[in-house]
């Protein structure tokens, strides 16, 4: 690769590093209220699942949750890998691509379970 | 402050060559005096203790940069710290070499590898016009004029590069100072050579390494924030990715 799309590559790492925390900002968020009311409000996993089954919305909600956490969690682990393990740069990114679509595939299949479950 | 009251500070100074494998702390027993700074210390045990002690200063008021050092493990510029500010508990003051520096003797450092990245980040300006132009007008109030002023004042002490624990991951990474000052001219409307320098400051080896832990802004003697010069910098670059220019 040359320097220029280099450069060109690690400063939308950056970019979408970045806006992958916005999401997440606010994803984590609505996680953490729903996760305490639901709680509190005393539902058990039956309930919950029977509020999740079939709900578009939820399922929308956690696959851009998934998605933004298979943008942001990779760019940060090749850095790690980089500057704590001393690892060079192709080895670092092909950690972190491989750990940013285990994240989307398991992200996902998550989702999917709650989304479908019990149907 | 009950090393005020002692008539001896106890001073452990940092010896050795970058040839000599066995560097190593020595002891040094310097006399108390009022308002004394770290550079009056080390001065004493150069003239007085050990000629042999290698150090590097110029005009001890803090305006040349040169004297900074490790003092009890932080970056400082020794001839405005005062060693009642800086003494701990157990009334040891410890003087090494700026870190992150390869040391040349002593407490000397080669200063080479951070000026060398100054270059690197087209930290000189570069200007169209000639001394037979006029001069140039840049309004004080501008945002851009503002934000150089912000950074302007940078010595090159090395405080902030000694500071920082990316440059100390990434041998390779600028450093705060090299990207304080590409920031000034980034804002310099008279500059040139915009381009150049957002490409020379882009990536791995420049500000989006960054973690933004701030240690050169909370070191910096002159109270500069150089964090904020590189999060311009990221933003600029942003831009210019985005826009398909970088």
């Amino acid at each position: 690769m040359s320097a220029r799309a280099d450069v060109l590559a690690q400063a939308r790492r950056w970019y979408w590093q970045r806006v992958s925390a916005m999401v997440l900002a606010l994803c984590v968020l609505v996680h953490l209220v729903t996760m305490i009311v639901a709680a509190r409000g005393g539902l058990s996993a039956a309930e919950i699942f029977s509020r999740t089954q079939g709900n578009w919305a939820f399922a929308a909600f956690y696959a851009v949750f998934v998605l933004a956490c298979a943008v942001h969690v990779p760019i940060g682990l090749a850095a790690i890998a980089r500057e704590w393990w001393q690892w060079g740069e192709r080895f670092s990114l092909l950690l972190a691509r491989g750990a940013g679509l285990l994240l989307l595939v398991l992200g996902l299949r998550a989702v999917w379970a709650v989304f479908a479950a019990g149907s | 402050m009950n090393s005020v009251s002692n008539a001896h500070l106890n001073v452990r100074i940092w010896r050795g060559s970058a040839a000599d494998a066995d560097g190593r702390f020595v002891d040094y027993a310097v006399p108390r005096q009022d308002s004394q700074t770290v550079l009056d210390v080390v001065t004493h045990v150069q003239r007085v203790l050990d000629p042999t002690l290698s150090y590097r200063y110029a005009c001890r008021v803090g305006m040349c940069g040169s004297c900074a050092m490790s003092v009890n493990g932080r970056a400082r510029w020794t001839c405005r710290t005062h060693v009642a500010k800086v003494l701990g508990a157990d009334g040891v003051l410890e003087i090494a070499p700026l870190a992150n520096l390869p040391v040349v003797k002593d407490l000397a450092t080669d200063m080479r590898g951070f000026f060398d990245k100054w270059a690197q980040a087209q930290g000189h300006f570069q200007g169209a016009q000639s001394r037979h132009d006029d001069f140039a007008r840049v309004q004080p109030e501008t945002p851009q004029r503002k934000a150089a002023d912000a950074g302007i004042e940078c010595i090159g002490c090395a405080v902030c590069y000694a500071s920082c624990d990316v440059v100390q991951w990434r041998p390779q990474f600028l450093g705060p100072a090299a990207m304080n000052r590409a920031w000034t001219l980034v804002n310099d409307v008279r500059d040139t050579a915009q381009l150049e320098r957002l490409r020379a400051v882009a990536g791995d080896a420049g500000c989006h390494s960054c973690h933004t832990q701030g240690s050169c802004t909370e070191q910096c003697p002159k109270g500069l924030a150089p964090t904020l010069a590189i999060a311009g910098l990221k933003r600029t670059v942003a831009r210019a990715a985005v826009k398909g220019k970088l």
